[in-house]
């Protein structure tokens, strides 16, 4: 077995705070752009079987700004949707093989 | 000093190549599905862990992890909090269905005493059943529609078939049938799995950290962990089928849960229910 926060978790982390710190433009295609490419990465995640609600509640961010007419908002949050979803399926195919590191033998 | 410098090229590119192939090559550790093998070692991990802890004690999870937590356990026994959900589940267990038949008619010796038995692996459907599963499926089979996986009269009738099985041990069977053998390592896997924006595994809890504090809760050995299903929890302030403690597990380390009852649900239960073959069933049980 490995230490609770392996060389993965810090990978999540990195990733996760690229997306947050990453600037977005503001107009109205961006946002589709950034959202569309957000869901198709969400959707890929949950044919892994590892979605996270952090993408989803991101996701949800970003359309309500986008209601509002907050590209600027509603981009950003897209953008850190993607990212999110793009983590979780670093998370889930690495898991492939390194679960078995944690295994009682 | 061109041949000793050859000699430790040579060297190293001979350790190199080894170690390349050593982690190209799978260990027969990792190959072979060995569920007995499995269960020896994860008792003696516990046992190791915590040798002041007694093996049939470790059903009684955070409440088995030292002196004070136990004396809790025995004060709430003496009224416990689940004791509403047992007489629901008596009173729904003896109810007719609308044709007549009861809960009684599905299973073996009228469902009592039979909680250790499941789930099963069902060669006909290739499949792991579950109790809560079952007693779906004995509702629809009667014409009645099956109830939530994670609300209360799931729990209540799963906590009165596991009062009628109390302290008989975990008796989980897995055939020879290579789909048996798979949903077991399947189940395994998904234990192991890391998970979630917090990327935490269930054993990540419950192998890595049990006894210890995850803000005001003490988590619970892994071992045993099924045995006291279902639960009443004053989290909750309710009772809590092994559904609703699975995919409150994934939301709480912020992944997506997946339906109760699906393929993963059912296999995890099924290696977790295994690994615990012959401590008591202690169900329904109650935590903090």
């Amino acid at each position: 077995m490995r230490n609770l926060m392996p060389k993965s978790a810090l990978v999540l982390i990195l990733v996760a705070a690229g997306a947050i710190s990453a600037s977005a433009a503001g107009s109205e295609d961006d946002f589709k752009t950034a959202y569309a490419a957000a869901e198709a990465a969400n959707k890929e995640a949950g044919k892994l079987r590892n979605q996270w609600t952090t993408t989803a509640n991101t996701l949800a961010a970003a359309k309500k700004a986008a209601d509002a007419g907050d590209f600027d908002k509603a981009t950003a949050s897209a953008k850190e949707a993607e990212a999110l979803a793009k983590a979780s399926i670093f998370q889930a195919t690495s898991e492939k093989t390194r679960w078995r590191e944690m295994e009682i033998r | 000093m061109k041949l000793r410098s050859a000699i430790y090229l040579a060297s190293a590119a001979l350790s190199l190549a080894l170690l390349t192939l050593a982690s190209t090559l799978p260990s027969d550790a990792a190959d072979k599905v060995d569920p007995v093998a499995d269960a020896k070692a994860f008792k003696k991990f516990f046992t190791d862990k915590f040798p002041k802890v007694k093996l049939e004690d470790f059903v009684n999870g955070p409440y088995s992890m030292n002196e004070d937590l136990y004396k809790q356990w025995q004060d709430k026994e003496q009224f416990p909090p689940y004791e509403f959900s047992l007489e629901m589940g008596k009173e729904m267990f003896s109810k007719p269905f609308k044709n007549g038949k009861t809960y009684a008619d599905c299973f073996e010796n009228g469902g009592i005493g039979v909680r250790q038995n499941y789930p099963y692996f069902d060669a006909k459907e290739g499949k792991v059943i579950t109790l809560e599963l079952a007693l779906n499926r004995c509702r629809e089979a009667n014409g009645e529609a099956p109830y939530s996986y994670v609300r209360d009269e799931m729990a209540a009738l799963t906590a009165y078939m596991a009062f009628t099985s109390r302290g008989k041990p975990m008796d989980i069977k897995i055939p020879d049938d290579p789909r048996a053998l798979a949903a077991y390592e399947n189940g395994k896997e998904y234990f192991y799995t890391r998970r979630g924006q917090l990327n935490f595994s269930c054993a990540t809890c419950h192998v890595q950290s049990p006894g210890e504090r995850i803000r005001a809760e003490i988590l619970a050995p892994a071992l045993g962990i099924v045995n006291a299903m279902p639960i009443y929890r004053s989290e909750w302030s309710g009772m809590g089928t092994t559904s609703r403690r699975f995919t409150t597990c994934n939301s709480q380390i912020r992944g997506v849960p997946l339906s109760p009852q699906d393929d993963e649900y059912r296999n995890v239960e099924y290696y977790l229910s295994y690994v615990s073959n012959g401590l008591p069933i202690s169900g329904p049980g109650a935590r903090p």
